[in-house]
């Protein structure tokens, strides 16, 4: 058995585990060293991952290949900074628990698992580990009503959500007559004609994880749940387990579904039309600016979706560069909200950010690059990341799609633009308190990528050309 | 002798059980407007019916398969559970009910 294939996740469990004892152990308060610890054991996975060779392991359950190695490293990357955003904010609100980063760390484990699983069963299970810790770091400010509800609608709509997967998965296993993704492609390369009961339990499946990326239908935990939980949990949410579960979306349509294509790919056009519209038109009334980015992340992942619609290379390479962008500059903005504090206290709304222009003109640039990169606006990563999704669809014949993605485009610039506005025309509200440092350099950081993306496109664009290749050309 | 009639439970009897389960699982979440308890049950509901459906088609297709996957869906299960009882203590906590028509501060 060729155990050492699964190396990064095996070192990702041990470390997750001595970790946890090292935070339980000490008598006093042990957020920040765990902190730090569990970055450095996600970057040291990430570098594991790297190095991973290729193949598949446990009996043909778990899969490592170009695709895995390019969502993984994504993954991690986006929990590495979504647990350096916590770091400040916590502490200020007095939720600087270490249980905090562990709980961060078995989400990315569960993450790894989902983008190598490669059976129906190892994907539950990917799915759960992902889930569970989530549910509890949504409720993780556990004085809080709010962040309580948020945890509790979390709940309540993911365990729907993975009791519709699961009784997708037992009608598939039912009708091909295994669980391990091979073999159901196998199955269905011989059957002749599509059984009903398959078309069911693929839908089902299907359902079952556009909840976790939070695709129309199936968003509606996504408002309440982003403006409920504390801002760093919102903007991990946002980031690292909507790469995991495309991931996972991709290589189960693709791999045990590529026969039934022209069944599933009026599911994902329907999700990938209706998530854009929403996206649009549902944040231009918000006042809370967690919710507005809840929304516009519902439309980013129905752009990304559209790539996934178009079913060959080019449309798989677009929502891997898509993915990539939107994680750099959904973290950057997040960093500028989870900075929003006035005397102490943390504000939400978008009029609280009136006048940071004047206020502190350096913030408000980079929260302005990454609205405008959002929109689309060349020459900013934004513009490049719906380009090569748009291109796709266009020569995949899915003339629909691009039009309406680019009128949903225009539509939701009036809402990135907004924000813009009040921080540069309005009357100030009032001094926002200085960004903590570690706040400061993801803005930086992701404010580089997003300006410089135009300049150097091309190792991005060709790690996930190869990364769509090793899916779909093997 | 006569009068019984045998009949056999097959395959397809099993699914139907867990179809029924399946869809009073999903109603009792949608529909329930009393008490989380009663949504937490409508989930181990969905679950069970997801085992049974399991269980038959490891019947059928004599694959063992389906009887591994269903003990795992249980050990899940009893995790989700704990989790969610957790949640609605502290929610409780926080706000003194669990009433379903009352968890709505969050709207927009």
């Amino acid at each position: 058995m060729n155990w050492t294939l699964a190396l990064p996740e095996l070192v990702l469990a041990i470390g997750t585990l001595l970790i946890l004892v090292a935070g339980v152990l000490p008598k006093r308060e042990t957020y920040f060293p765990v902190c730090m610890a569990s970055i450095g054991a996600l970057l040291l996975t990430a570098v594991l991952v790297l190095a991973q060779g290729e193949g598949s392991a446990f009996g043909g359950q778990y899969i490592a290949d170009g695709f895995s190695r390019f969502m993984k490293v994504l993954a991690l990357l986006a929990a590495a900074v979504g647990l350096l955003l916590a770091l400040d904010f916590n502490e200020k609100e007095r939720i600087g628990r270490f249980e905090y980063p562990v709980l961060l760390l078995l989400a990315s484990l569960g993450m790894l698992v989902m983008i190598s699983a490669n059976d129906l069963l190892v994907l539950y299970m990917g799915i759960e580990l992902l889930s569970l810790p989530l549910y509890v770091i949504a409720a993780f400010d556990r004085d809080n009503g709010r962040s309580a509800e948020a945890g509790l609608k979390y709940f309540v709509l993911g365990a729907l959500a993975s009791g519709l997967m699961l009784y997708g998965s037992s009608l598939v296993y039912g009708f091909a007559g295994a669980t391990g993704f091979d073999q159901i492609a196998a199955a269905f390369n011989h059957q002749h004609g599509v059984s009903a009961g398959v078309v069911v339990g693929v839908v089902f499946v299907i359902a079952g994880l556009a909840f976790k990326v939070s695709a129309v239908p199936f968003h509606m935990w996504t408002p309440d749940v982003y403006e409920g939980a504390p801002t760093p949990v919102t903007a991990f949410f946002s980031a690292a387990p909507k790469v995991a579960a495309l991931a996972l979306l991709a290589r189960v349509l693709y791999d045990p579904f590529g026969d039934l294509a022209p069944q599933w790919q009026q599911v994902i056009i329907l999700m990938s039309l209706l998530s854009m519209v929403l996206g649009a038109f549902a944040a231009i009334g918000q006042q809370n600016i967690k919710r507005l980015m809840a929304y516009s992340s519902i439309g980013h992942v129905g752009y990304a979706l559209m790539g996934l619609a178009v079913a060959d290379t080019a449309g798989l390479r677009g929502l891997l560069i898509y993915m990539a962008i939107y994680v750099a500059m959904n973290l950057g903005a997040f960093a500028v909200l989870i900075a929003m504090r006035r005397q102490g206290k943390a504000v939400e709304t978008v009029a609280d950010l009136a006048g940071l222009g004047r206020t502190d003109p350096m913030r408000a640039a980079w929260m302005s690059i990454f609205m405008f990169s959002m929109a689309g606006i060349p020459p900013l990563a934004g513009f490049f990341g719906k380009l090569y999704v748009f291109l796709a669809a266009v020569q995949g014949g899915l003339w629909l799609l691009a039009v309406v993605g680019v009128l949903a485009s225009v539509v939701s610039a009036y809402y990135y633009l907004r924000i813009v506005k009040v921080m540069y025309f309005d009357e100030a509200a009032g001094r926002l308190d200085d960004a903590p440092a570690s706040l400061g350099v993801v803005m930086a950081a992701a404010g580089i990528f997003t300006l410089a993306f135009a300049l150097w496109p091309a190792p991005l664009v060709a790690a996930a050309q190869s990364a769509a290749m090793a899916l779909l050309g093997g | 002798m006569g009068g019984i009639t045998e009949m056999e439970i097959g395959l397809a009897h099993y699914l139907t059980v867990g179809a029924i389960l399946f869809v009073l699982g999903i109603f009792g979440i949608f529909l329930n407007r009393k008490n989380v308890i009663v949504i937490l049950m409508s989930v181990e509901l969905i679950l069970l019916s997801v085992n049974l459906n399991f269980v038959a088609f490891s019947a059928k297709l004599q694959d063992l398969t389906g009887q591994v996957f269903a003990l795992f869906v249980l050990t899940v299960a009893a995790a989700e559970a704990a989790i969610g009882l957790a949640i609605v203590v502290i929610y409780f906590r926080n706000r003194g009910s669990i009433e379903v028509e009352e968890i709505s501060t969050l709207k927009g």
